[in-house]
């Protein structure tokens, strides 16, 4: 197995509670990623999902250091970016680069789409106007955009269009790995799949890496290798894109996927309908996280929190109906 | 029980902006039975919504004006009614349920409140009898322990249980029709799942129909009996959900069908999409809206606009090439054709 390009290891971010009293800490603190471990290795697709509140999005952001974790390291080729200094971090990032989901709020209105392009260049002071210009070019072109569109507005975009600007934005540093937080997720199907197709494509064309965070599980299936199923702050099952999908181990897993709506009308689908939602993470339920709406929850899960097991084929989960068998 | 409830003709709905008119909505037709589910698809800015929205007369107005048609109703001309007896039908025979629950829900009042405002607006009961009516509806949407959430702010509330609180508000007086507009489509697919079965459940129990628009499918495989394809202000397609996924007619519609990501995509194809993207209704269409992007678009699809016709059992597609005379059929197999073997 090659060196894995990014290596995340017992990652964790508690976010302090404000104390009722003034002047005094609080003791309590929202669990938004509660020790999580990965690899993910060059020229893959990670898939991360969950449901809203387990921590995905949080997590992207701990893995570039847009927010200090609490504790954990989070090693890019090698090195351990916490704690880094700012000049070298800075440095790294430009390594590591990121989409997000609302392409209306992450477009500066007042800037032209040619100077959003050239924006991480200026920072970062590489070359000089021309060099940068004929790069912005270069880059619309790839996106699937025109040169002409470098002097408009993000006003006169779709959505899609918007979309694969901020793609171009974070490739114009050549960056090892792109984090994707829901890039597709407020896109209209039919848009929602060229921007698809656009990302792999660019992925074989610039031996590119993803973390694609999403809930839409038929759109990780299609994009990733691996799946990371995320439930209150820990990965609860990680595999293979098969495996997950095939043989899913953890309920939570299986509720999930039960819950895509039907592929079609003849479909009779047997649903495993999950009983309210994700628990206060402030107080989050003894033992194993999931037993309160755990369909197939036993005395044990109140008390002991389950640990990741192998079962096989680099596939993991946590539950301890794994051990009964 | 397949009596006719709702019969909307030739709707159309304009947007005046400067000197500019965006004909949003443009002659839509279709026909409801009492305890039917009908799905609206298309894409944003297809005039799913607007449809929707004027059947309560809800269009602000101006600039919007509904500018032609009819809407029968249980036997009434809804475009006829003075607003006062539209009041009357409003939330009592043809409620609405929203998109994002925390916007349409009131934050300085309790949701108790809320349910008894509607309650009380349409029945002449006293306010015990409706907060008991309340507790009653907040306890059919599955909320736990309703006495004590009845005096809750909206805040209080997830996002999947808020929608609960929606639809509890919607159905509290008995509706003969609910419109959803994507109701679920800022849910996790957990709560989804849970919200699409508690609307199920509470049509058995209440007789509604239901307008459900949706840019998800799978939602309308889910729950739908009919399916209106819109695009660009017209409807393309419009029939069975049945006969839409089997035997779909519209170059729009197989676009549509194909970009659904199922398991029958295989991951090392690029997926199937639409080219272009939808006219700018400001300006007038001759011809097929689809034409631009159509595949199979021929000279006259530039120049005359193509009329619904009925293409199998209750099916009608709007398609110069989907006639009795004319059959037209997909250049290459697809991964919904592979699909529709499959199942």
């Amino acid at each position: 197995m090659t060196e894995p390009l990014l290596q995340v290891r017992e990652l964790k971010k508690h976010f302090p509670l404000e104390s009722p009293i003034p002047f005094v800490k609080s003791r309590l603190s929202v669990k938004a990623v509660d020790g999580v471990s990965f690899d993910v290795y060059r020229g893959e697709t990670l898939g991360v999902v969950g449901e809203s509140g387990c921590g995905k999005s949080t997590m992207a952001r701990l893995v570039n250091q847009l927010i200090t974790p609490s504790s954990g390291t989070v090693q890019f080729k090698g090195e351990n970016l916490i704690g880094m200094d700012g000049k070298k971090l800075r440095e790294t990032r430009k390594s590591i680069q990121m989409v997000f989901q609302d392409p209306y709020a992450s477009l500066d209105p007042r800037k032209t789409i040619g100077e959003l392009i050239a924006e991480p260049m200026v920072i970062h002071r590489i070359g000089d106007k021309t060099s940068q210009k004929k790069r912005v070019e270069e880059l619309l072109e790839v996106v699937g955009l025109s040169q002409y569109h470098a002097k408009r507005y993000p006003h006169e975009f779709s959505g899609g269009q918007r979309q694969r600007i901020n793609i171009a934005r974070a490739l114009v540093l050549n960056p090892d790995i792109i984090i994707c937080d829901e890039p597709v997720s407020a896109l209209d199907v039919s848009v929602q799949a060229q921007v698809i197709n656009l990302l792999k494509e660019l992925q074989r064309e610039f031996d590119l890496t993803y973390i694609f965070i999403s809930h839409d599980l038929n759109v990780v299936r299609y994009m990733c290798d691996r799946i990371a199923v995320m439930y209150l702050g820990k990965i609860v099952e990680m595999g293979t894109y098969k495996e997950i999908y095939e043989d899913p181990k953890h309920p939570y897993t299986k509720a999930l996927l039960s819950a895509i709506p039907k592929e079609n009308p003849h479909d009779r689908k047997e649903r495993i309908i999950l009983k309210d939602s994700v628990p206060n993470p402030i107080n989050p339920p003894s033992g194993c996280h999931f037993h309160e709406r755990c369909p197939v929850a036993m005395d044990r899960c109140k008390r002991e929190a389950p640990q990741l097991i192998d079962t096989g084929n680099g596939h993991i989960a946590s539950c301890h109906l794994l051990n009964e068998q | 029980m397949s009596e006719e409830l709702l019969k909307v003709e030739n709707l159309e709905v304009q947007f005046k902006s400067g000197s500019a008119i965006t004909k949003a909505v443009n002659g839509v037709s279709f026909t409801l039975n009492r305890r039917e589910n009908i799905g609206i698809v298309g894409e944003s800015g297809s005039g799913k919504s607007v449809t929707a929205t004027s059947l309560l007369r809800l269009i602000p107005s101006p600039p919007g004006k509904i500018s032609g048609g009819a809407i029968h109703f249980d036997g009434k001309d809804l475009l006829k009614l003075s607003e006062k007896e539209m009041k009357s039908i409003r939330g009592n025979e043809i409620s609405m349920i929203f998109q994002d629950p925390l916007t349409s829900l009131n934050p300085v009042f309790t949701v108790g409140d809320q349910i008894i405002e509607s309650i009380k607006t349409h029945q002449k009961v006293s306010k015990k009898e409706a907060k008991k009516k309340a507790i009653e509806m907040l306890k059919l949407v599955g909320i736990p322990a309703p006495e004590k959430r009845i005096n809750m702010y909206p805040h209080e509330f997830s996002g999947g249980m808020r929608q609960r609180v929606m639809i509890a508000i919607a159905l509290s007086c008995n509706p003969k029709l609910l419109i959803a507009d994507e109701p679920t489509t800022a849910l996790d697919v957990t709560v989804q799942a849970q919200i699409l079965d508690l609307m199920k459940r509470l049509q058995d129990e209440f007789n509604t129909a239901i307008i459900m628009i949706t840019h998800d499918l799978g939602v309308v495989w889910e729950l739908c009996d009919k399916v209106l394809v819109m695009y660009a202000g017209n409807v393309v397609e419009y029939g069975t959900v049945k006969e839409i996924y089997d035997q779909p007619k519209h170059p729009y519609t197989w676009g549509l069908l194909d970009s659904q990501i199922t398991e029958s995509v295989s991951e090392d194809q690029p997926l199937t999409t639409i080219p272009g993207s939808p006219p700018d209704l400001r300006q007038e269409i001759t011809g097929c809206p689809f034409a631009a992007r159509c595949a199979y678009a021929q000279d006259v699809c530039f120049t005359n606009k193509p009329k619904m016709t009925e293409v199998g059992e209750n099916h009608y597609a709007a398609c110069h090439f989907q006639t009795k005379e004319n059959r037209l059929d997909r250049k290459e197999k697809t991964a919904h054709d592979r699909a529709i073997v499959t199942s």
